[in-house]
């Protein structure tokens, strides 16, 4: 195989995700590994400026498509510009961020390219020539370690389990022609919340479940602000209708795996363990003992949340002054 | 509008999971199956697409025989008839999975078709986006609302952060996301009614398909169980100032986490 780490760079309105800077330093180890080079793709329109933000992470090469087209992400067009730099650099493994974007554009070039994909995956090395990822399964039940056939093999990682290390490359910046078939897809509207933390990035997460008794989550916004959270929600407040989908943490809504998880008013169903267990610290507010997440936590408060979250918000104000 | 629905079969997700003997594999004994739970949302907005447009809602799905359960499931909501293709002793992986379904689905006539973003066993989020590039077709993932005019169908969509309308031309595939709608109940009556429609069984043979293009890229080397989380420390005090002052004093001093 070929020994050079392609590293696909996502920036979402001109600023670089968090996991890419996590994937530029997993992918600057397994090029030590493989005994190739890092290198970088950035797509997107007007983006001349960003790619030198991607320097101090050890690529040698960071590559760029700019192109109006490529303004906002659609798989269809986002594969073709990939598809056509990766059969020039002729990479051996190629990284992205499990991000929805991610996920979406591994899948459908791994078609495109019949090769290999392994999803959202915690730890990859290479083992006797060959890439061997760990990867989650049964929505964090089980890990597999999956063995990678073929060249070049695509890995996408997860948000928040790779450590960034900053790291000199020579960074050469380098733009890519952007020619595109036929592309039947376009984004017509987008919206966005400034300046908000995604659950799966956030160092923090602050979850409100049943217990929070009602559409009012004013208590634990409060805290997350506090803590500079993201906040979550179990899947019965998005049942109930006070939170969005987007919100729920666990096994059919997202999988996080913060510094801290802050469960509050949660019992701990197996499928909401499943979303949150490999977070680092978890901390449990619950009036019952018996809660199973009790039974988890690092820390389990066991008190009505009514009047912990609150005081739990003055006492961090205290100590970040 | 000719609606293709696809469904995977999975352990439900309040299943305990225990690894085999043979270390790559689960232990069945004791697992309830059902349909993959994005996958109801898929036969669900199908139906109701059909309910505004008329045509026929098909179901594929790749799995064993006992996999038939879930499409009778589908069936029994009402949509009119199922594909199980059964892959015999081949050990698919997402991509073989999507060419299975592409190879049944190219000599089809179809509009839409809509599947889950992930099945919630194998979590590959691959195989309804793969499937829509071996069929040459756009895709649209994490769909929480869809209209239809004019030969396109536009789409919400859930990302990070945020939402973004997608459009696409028809045909096209879109991938379900929570929030879509609530799926259906199927009726005694759909269950009984569901006996009746045609459900066929395909073999890779009858794909005109040959095992040798259909290998896995991606074999599982060994499967273990993530480091289980034992209770900590439950945080004692008199009163809920002292607690809570307890608790902040070990996460900043213990935990480092703030
Ligand atoms: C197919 C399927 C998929 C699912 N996927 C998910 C998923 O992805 N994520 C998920 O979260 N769930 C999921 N579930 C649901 C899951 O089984 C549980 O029903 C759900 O997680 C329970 O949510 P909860 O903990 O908020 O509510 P409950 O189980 O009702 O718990 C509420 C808790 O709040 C505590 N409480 C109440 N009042 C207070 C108070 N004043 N102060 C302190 N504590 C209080 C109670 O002691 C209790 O422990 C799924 C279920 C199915 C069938
Ligand atoms: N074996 C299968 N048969 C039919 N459809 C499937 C199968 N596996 C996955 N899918 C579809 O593809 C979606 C994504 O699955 P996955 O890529 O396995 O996470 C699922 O929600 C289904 O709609």
């Amino acid at each position: 195989m070929t020994h050079n780490v392609l590293v696909v760079a996502e920036q979402i309105q001109g600023v670089f995700r968090k996991v890419t800077f996590e994937a530029l330093s997993a992918g600057l180890k397994l090029a030590a590994q493989t005994g190739g080079e890092l290198q970088a793709l950035v797509l997107g329109s007007g983006i001349d400026g960003l790619a030198a933000d991607l320097k101090a992470y050890g690529a040698a090469k960071i590559m760029v498509a700019d192109d109006a087209a490529l303004a906002d992400f659609t798989t269809e067009a986002y594969t073709q510009v990939l598809a056509g730099v990766i059969e020039q650099v002729q990479p051996g493994i190629v990284l992205l961020g499990a991000t929805t974007q991610g996920k979406d554009l591994a899948a459908r070039l791994s078609a495109r390219l019949n090769v290999a994909l392994a999803t959202d995956c915690v730890a990859l090395a290479v083992e006797a020539g060959q890439v061997v990822a760990t990867r989650p399964m049964y929505g964090g039940k089980i890990l597999a370690d999956v063995a990678l056939s073929g060249t070049p093999v695509i890995v996408s990682l997860r948000p928040n389990t790779q450590t960034i290390a900053p790291s000199a490359g020579a960074g050469t910046i380098e733009k890519v022609a952007v020619t595109l078939g036929a592309v039947r897809s376009q984004v017509v509207a987008k919206q966005f919340e400034s300046g908000k933390v995604d659950l799966t990035e956030a160092d923090i997460v602050v979850t409100g479940g049943r217990g929070m008794g009602g559409p009012d989550f004013s208590a634990i916004e409060a805290l997350a602000e506090a803590l500079g959270a993201a906040v979550g929600a179990s899947r019965s407040a998005v049942d109930e209708g006070w939170r969005s989908a987007a919100d729920q943490v666990g096994q059919t809504g997202k999988t996080v795996s913060p510094n801290l998880y802050v469960a509050c008013g949660v019992s701990g169903a197996i499928q909401h363990l499943a979303g949150m267990s490999s977070s680092k610290v978890i901390v449990a507010v619950n009036k019952d003992p018996e809660a199973p997440i009790i039974g988890k936590a690092d820390y389990a408060l066991v008190d009505d949340l009514f009047e912990v979250v609150p005081a739990l918000t003055a006492e961090i104000k205290k100590l970040k002054k | 509008m000719e609606i293709l629905v696809l469904l995977k079969q999975v352990p439900a997700t309040e299943s305990l999971i225990a690894i085999a003997n043979d270390r790559v594999s689960i232990k069945p004994d004791g697992l309830k199956y059902v349909m993959n739970p994005y996958d109801e949302l898929a036969v669900e907005e199908a139906l109701r697409i059909r309910e505004s447009q008329g045509g026929t809602v098909t179901i594929l799905s790749v799995g064993p025989a006992k996999a038939a359960e879930a499409i009778r499931t589908g069936l029994a909501m009402g949509a009119d008839k199922g594909i199980l293709i059964d892959p015999g002793n081949l050990t698919c992986d997402g991509l073989a999975t999507a060419k299975l379904l592409a190879a049944a689905i190219k000599p089809m006539t179809y509009d839409i078709i809509i599947a889950g973003h992930r099945a919630v066993d194998d979590d590959n989020f691959q195989v309804a986006t793969a499937l829509a590039e071996l069929l040459g077709i756009p895709n649209i993932s994490m769909v929480v609302k869809q209209t239809l005019a004019d030969g396109k169908i536009r789409c919400l969509c859930t990302v990070e952060g945020g939402t973004k309308e997608v459009e696409a031309t028809l045909p096209a595939l879109i991938a379900t996301q929570r929030g879509l709608n609530d799926p259906r109940y199927a009726s005694l009556p759909g269950i009984m009614k569901a006996k009746k429609k045609p459900l066929e069984t395909r073999s890779i043979a009858d794909l005109g398909l040959d095992a040798a293009g259909l290998q896995p890229l991606v074999t599982i080397k060994a499967l273990k169980m993530p480091v289980e989380r034992k209770g900590g420390r439950v945080i004692e005090g008199d009163s809920v100032a002292v607690k809570v002052a307890a608790l902040v004093k070990a996460l900043h001093e213990e935990a480092k986490v703030i």
